[in-house]
């Protein structure tokens, strides 16, 4: 019996190391520990065995399930590293091709700087308001203090529809209109981006364009507030180390006016050539609401005060992307949009 | 405006560069665009007359000048048509440099030997470009240096002045500024003063619309010879950008750019009447004007009359018959104030705009009036044109009161938000010609004529403010009551839409909100179709943008058409912009926001499968992924079959709720063709205020707790049958159990009856409150095919068989 033992021990060694795979394992495992196998049948023997022998017998029979058992299990093992390994190999891809392509859209960047140029506001508190674009002639002029045969008039080129009737040349209406709407309500503080229109076509015009207006009307606000306000405004859009400088000038509808550069988002002031060696790049527009705006629209120009800002979109994201030409905003090509 | 630096230090010793001077002018509010250095290079160009001028031997073009610097003779070539015997001119010789950089060298021309250059204008950068040379004048000393006698080198400032400046059109009130600025005392020009003469017995003012013109002051000059002005006073009126035209034009130009008032110079002889009479134009009065062209003017406009007819159109320009010509004896001498809105409109209305018209249109000082004409008449004596009659005709029935402005300090501080050195505001006022009376707290600041500007305490708060520096005020935040930075809600919805679309590979275009008329026929819309109903611009800049839009899609098809041109070959994008739909009566058109979409070609390639067209169908998942994100109840795309740039057979409009949401489409292979579009195009147009207004919140359900059961069924259905009928007719059959119901396959063909098609659904049914039992399943199904039957004579294809899968909660 222990010879026939360690004979089944012996062959069952030499077929699970002949086993090449996961069907010859499980032939191996069957011929010897299935319910007929080889070691199956002689242990049901141990039991018929003379009552000396059996405990021998048994314990070793035992032994040689474990070690047929181990021995399985660790081939079983390594052929299905193996197996595993193979079917790793076979199934490798160039993963140097191409994924499959997902369209990619992108968003104007017009529209990527007016929602930047919205939410540092919104974060100063402002709300955003609108206003149409085809305007009368009182709230885009009259209102804002530009009488009809007013000089200043000249300095904006307009698209009239009729008499009395035009396409908005700034969004400046959008403050009187605002400001009738609220009125008498403070603090007032609202911002309103929009298209434009000028009667002017060149690589530095558009005919259309797209301008925010700022707007805080309060009690007690000075004009410090509005250097305040606009350092923070270019300080988030072009970076914490920007610079700005006002200069007076003049604008109808505000008193005291002044036009804003920031310091050059090329050369950071040193002079270059986008900046025409000045260090400086002007931005936008500001001053002080005229008392008259504030009266036309309903608030006493005593008892309160505004400042008020405008600025071209185009022209921060020409300055902010270093686009040179204004006319490739509006030809939508998409070569263009799809570096945004 | 452009300031000789030259000029301008007559009037003040100003103590900075050039450069550290128009910095400080620009945070002053007299902006410096450029400081142009002015004859910098020019040197060894000398004073010569050319004693003798002959034609080249070998050329046609050039000739040979004598030209003699009183110390010695050169011979030199020049092609200049204008050299004559006897004319004086500046000569570079050998190693003289020009304006531009140029040194002049020993050249052969043809065979002659030219040992210098007879110099022009340009040369030595006296203006662009010169027909010929420069003409000195016949007493110009020879051999002198020319840049010396030319007073270079020098600068010109070039101003960019804001228009409620034109007090600063001057050199005089650029050098207030300048005075006021350094604190340093400002010197006017000599004046022959005309004295208290009335010169009546020469000539008689009368001012017939003194609403129009508030003063006018005339002077007389006998004796002229008109002939060209001096150097010096030629070379300022270049450097200020104005061409010399002879003498007695020259003084008048020369005092406009030096004090700002616009004179005018008649030939007194052919005034008829011995009168001037300011009054407006009769209907259809014509005059030549100085530029020879007949002009037809209306009571709208102001002109200078004499006797009998009109001479000159006010303010902006001179009549050709009483112009001052080299025949003129006597001068009368216009200085005058008009009314800046009649100038304004005069100009406009004739495209005339003069240095004169300018200045008037922006308001000239009044009270300077009789001033600037004694300059001219000290200038005509002391350039000896001829004599100045004493005595002014001075008519000014305008003079105006002069204007006080209340100041509280104290509110200048809080306007500004920085304390203000009271004093020395006070005393820059005074500099700037303001007069500052102290009343209490408040300043009383009496204004000076030449600033119409300023009427407002504000006016007087910049003046400080801009004299305090800008630099200098503080950066401060808002303080007061917080507020929300609050978006409209259509603002935070397109975001929204933004997002998601570009998420599925759509970019945004913008595209101009004026359209060339001719889209409408593009499209194929017909005569009467309301979209054609477009707000005409009435100055366009073409035909090609004067009309607002209507619709986005022409926008849209050129961005197509632009992108396929260029090689881009798969187009999807969208744009969200407002249209305009004109309103009677005068009110402004109605604007409404739209969603467009477009788009065409094929999806990129990619080596594991086919490229997929962009057709109708990808359109609709998209607008239906968009809808389904905006939780729209139950959108339906019903076929629409009759707009006219849409295919008939693939357009549908979308409609939920009864309300219209908008348009999809494959474009009309016409207007494709219109529109020169190489292939199909798929667009869309959506009413954002729809949209909006579908838009449902997030609600919450139960999950379901009880396992559901998949079916799918194929019907054979007459092909005419919409698929969302059948949908529809399923739904209503399956009931509440049927759960959801997705549509996998369309077949036509070989397999089932022609004029059929066959329709595979498949089917989950689920009940929130049990496990559906297969009898159930079974019962539901059957009424389906029933109903399908009967409504459409529908097959079932194959059978109702086993489950398909059991569905888990």
């Amino acid at each position: 019996m222990l010879r026939e033992l360690e004979e089944i021990w012996r062959r069952a060694q030499a077929a699970i190391a002949a086993a090449r795979n996961l069907e010859e394992i499980e032939a191996a495992r069957v011929r010897f520990l299935g319910r007929k196998g080889e070691l199956t049948q002689a242990l049901r023997r141990v039991a018929s065995l003379p009552a000396a022998e059996r405990p021998l017998a048994g314990q070793r029979a035992n032994e040689v399930k474990e070690k047929v058992e181990r021995a399985l299990a660790e081939r079983t093992g390594v052929l299905r590293g193996e197996a595993l390994t193979r079917r790793l190999e076979a199934e490798a891809v160039d993963v140097t091709l191409p994924g499959r392509p997902v369209m990619l859209g992108y968003r104007h960047p017009l529209s990527q700087v007016r929602e930047e140029i919205e939410n540092i506001f919104l974060g100063l508190g402002f709300s955003i308001a609108e206003g149409p674009e085809v305007e009368l002639d009182y709230y885009n002029f009259e209102a804002l203090n530009l009488p009809k045969g007013h000089p200043a008039r000249d300095m904006q080129d307009t698209f009239f529809i009729s008499e009395e009737i035009l396409l908005r040349t700034h969004t400046s209406p959008v403050q009187v209109r605002t400001l009738e709407r609220l009125a008498p309500q403070l603090p007032v503080k609202v911002i309103a981006p929009g298209k434009v229109y000028r009667r002017d076509d060149d690589a530095t015009h558009s005919p259309m364009f797209h301008q925010v207006e700022g707007l805080a009307v309060d009690t007690n606000i000075r004009f410090s507030d509005l250097k305040g306000v606009l350092l923070v405004f270019a300080r988030e859009m072009f970076g914490p180390k920007t610079k700005l400088r006002l200069r007076p000038s003049y604008f109808p509808f505000t008193e005291p006016s002044a036009e804003v550069d920031i310091s050059c988002v090329i050369c950071g002031g040193e002079g270059c050539r986008i900046c025409k060696q000045t260090g400086w790049l002007e931005i936008l527009g500001a001053g002080m609401v005229h008392p008259r705006v504030l009266a036309v629209s309903g608030y006493d120009p005593e008892k309160c005060r505004g400042f008020a800002f405008g600025m071209g979109i185009e022209r921060i994201a020409l300055l902010k992307y270093g686009v040179n030409d204004l006319r490739l905003f509006f030809d939508n090509d998409l070569r263009f949009l799809s570096q945004f | 405006m452009r300031v000789p630096l030259s000029w301008l230090k007559e009037f003040v010793d100003v103590p900075v560069s050039p450069e550290e001077l128009a910095e400080r002018l620009t945070m002053a509010g007299i902006a410096v665009d450029a400081v142009v250095p002015f004859g910098q290079g020019v040197k060894g160009v000398v004073v010569a007359r050319l004693t003798e001028v002959r034609p080249h031997p070998n050329a046609d073009r050039l000739r040979i000048c004598v030209a003699d610097t009183g110390t010695a003779l050169y011979e030199v070539v020049t092609g200049a048509p204008n050299v004559f015997p006897g004319a004086v001119v500046p000569l570079g010789l050998e190693g003289a440099r020009l304006a531009n950089g140029m040194v002049i060298k020993r050249a052969r021309f043809r065979g002659v030997d030219s040992c210098g250059m007879v110099c022009s204008e340009a040369e030595l950068g006296l203006e662009e470009r010169s027909a010929g040379i420069m003409i000195l004048p016949p007493e110009t000393p020879l051999g002198e240096d020319v840049a010396t006698l030319l007073g270079f080198p020098d600068f010109v400032l070039e101003l960019d002045l804001t228009p409620n400046r034109g007090d600063c059109l001057c050199v005089a009130g650029i050098a207030r500024e300048v005075a006021a600025l350094y604190g340093l005392p400002l010197k006017f020009p000599p004046v022959l003063p005309a004295g208290r003469e009335t010169l009546s017995d020469l000539v008689e003012v009368e001012i017939a619309a003194p609403e129009l013109c508030g003063r006018y002051a005339a002077r007389v000059f006998k004796e002229v010879k008109i002939g060209p002005s001096p150097l010096w006073m030629q070379v300022r009126l270049r450097m200020a950008g104005m061409r010399p035209i002879n003498n007695m034009v020259d003084i008048t130009n020369y005092v406009m750019l030096e004090l700002g008032q616009p004179l005018h110079a008649f030939d007194y002889e052919t005034l008829r009447g011995r009168k001037i009479v300011v009054r407006r134009a009769d209907a259809g009065e014509r005059l030549v004007s100085l530029d020879e062209v007949l002009r037809e003017l209306g009571p709208e406009d102001l002109v200078i009359a004499d006797a009998e007819r009109a001479v000159a159109i006010a303010g902006v320009m001179g009549g050709l018959d009483t112009e001052v010509t080299p025949a003129t004896a006597t001068v009368l001498l216009e200085s005058a104030n008009f009314n800046p809105q009649s100038i304004r409109r005069t100009a406009r209305a004739l495209g005339l705009r003069s240095e004169a018209s300018l200045r008037f249109e922006k308001g000239v000082d009044i009270e300077g009036a009789v001033r600037a004409a004694d300059r001219a008449a000290y200038l005509v004596k002391k350039t000896g044109i001829g004599q100045a009659v004493p005595g002014v005709a001075d008519c000014y029935p305008g003079r105006p009161e002069r204007r006080t402005v209340v100041v509280q300090p104290a509110r200048v501080e809080a306007v500004l938000g920085t304390p203000v050195p009271r004093d020395e505001a006070v005393e820059w006022l005074g500099r700037l010609g303001f007069s500052v009376q102290k009343d209490g707290e408040n300043w009383i600041v009496s204004v000076p004529t030449f600033r119409p500007d300023v009427s407002i305490e504000e006016d007087i708060v910049e003046e400080v403010a801009r004299f305090y520096g800008y630099e200098r005020i503080p950066a401060t935040l808002l303080y007061g009551e917080t507020t929300p930075g609050q978006r409209p809600a259509t603002a935070a919805f397109l975001d929204q839409v933004s997002q998601f679309l570009t998420g599925l590979g759509f970019s945004e275009v913008i595209t101009y909100s004026f359209i060339n008329p001719a889209s409408f026929d593009r499209l194929h819309l017909p005569e009467d179709d309301p979209h054609r109903r477009a707000v005409r611009l009435k100055n366009p800049i073409s035909e090609d943008q004067s009309v607002l839009r209507t619709l986005l899609l022409p926008g849209l098809l050129d961005v197509l058409v632009r992108n396929l041109s260029r090689r881009v070959d798969n187009v999807a994008v969208y744009e969200v912009g407002k249209v305009f739909l004109p309103r009677d009566g005068g009110e402004l058109p109605e604007e409404y926001l739209k969603l467009g979409l477009a788009v065409s070609g094929r999806k990129p390639r990619h080596w594991k499968g086919p490229a997929v067209e962009m057709d109708f169908f990808f359109l609709k998942g998209i607008v239906e992924a968009l809808l389904r994100r905006l939780r729209v109840n139950e959108p339906a795309f019903l076929p629409l079959k009759d707009h006219p740039a849409l295919h008939p057979g693939r357009a549908a409009r979308i409609v939920t709720e009864g309300e219209e949401l908008g348009v999809i489409g494959e474009l009309h292979p016409e207007v494709q063709e219109a529109y020169g579009l190489p292939a199909r195009a798929v667009v869309g147009e959506f009413s954002v205020e729809a949209l909006l207004a579908a838009r449902r919140p997030a609600s919450y359900r139960d999950l379901p707790r009880f396992p559901g059961v998949l079916r799918d069924v194929a019907f054979i259905i007459p092909e005419e049958v919409p698929a969302a009928a059948v949908a529809e007719a399923i739904k209503t059959a399956g009931g509440k159990l049927l759960r959801e119901l997705k549509l996998f396959d369309v077949y036509k063909g070989v397999q089932v009856p022609e004029g059929t098609r066959s329709l595979a659904f498949s089917l989950l049914f689920q009940a929130e409150d049990r496990t559906l039992t297969d009898e159930e399943v079974g019962t539901a199904l059957e009424a389906i095919v029933r109903q399908l039957a009967e409504e459409y004579g529908a097959v079932l294809r194959g059978s109702l068989e086993e489950p398909r899968a059991d569905v888990m909660p």
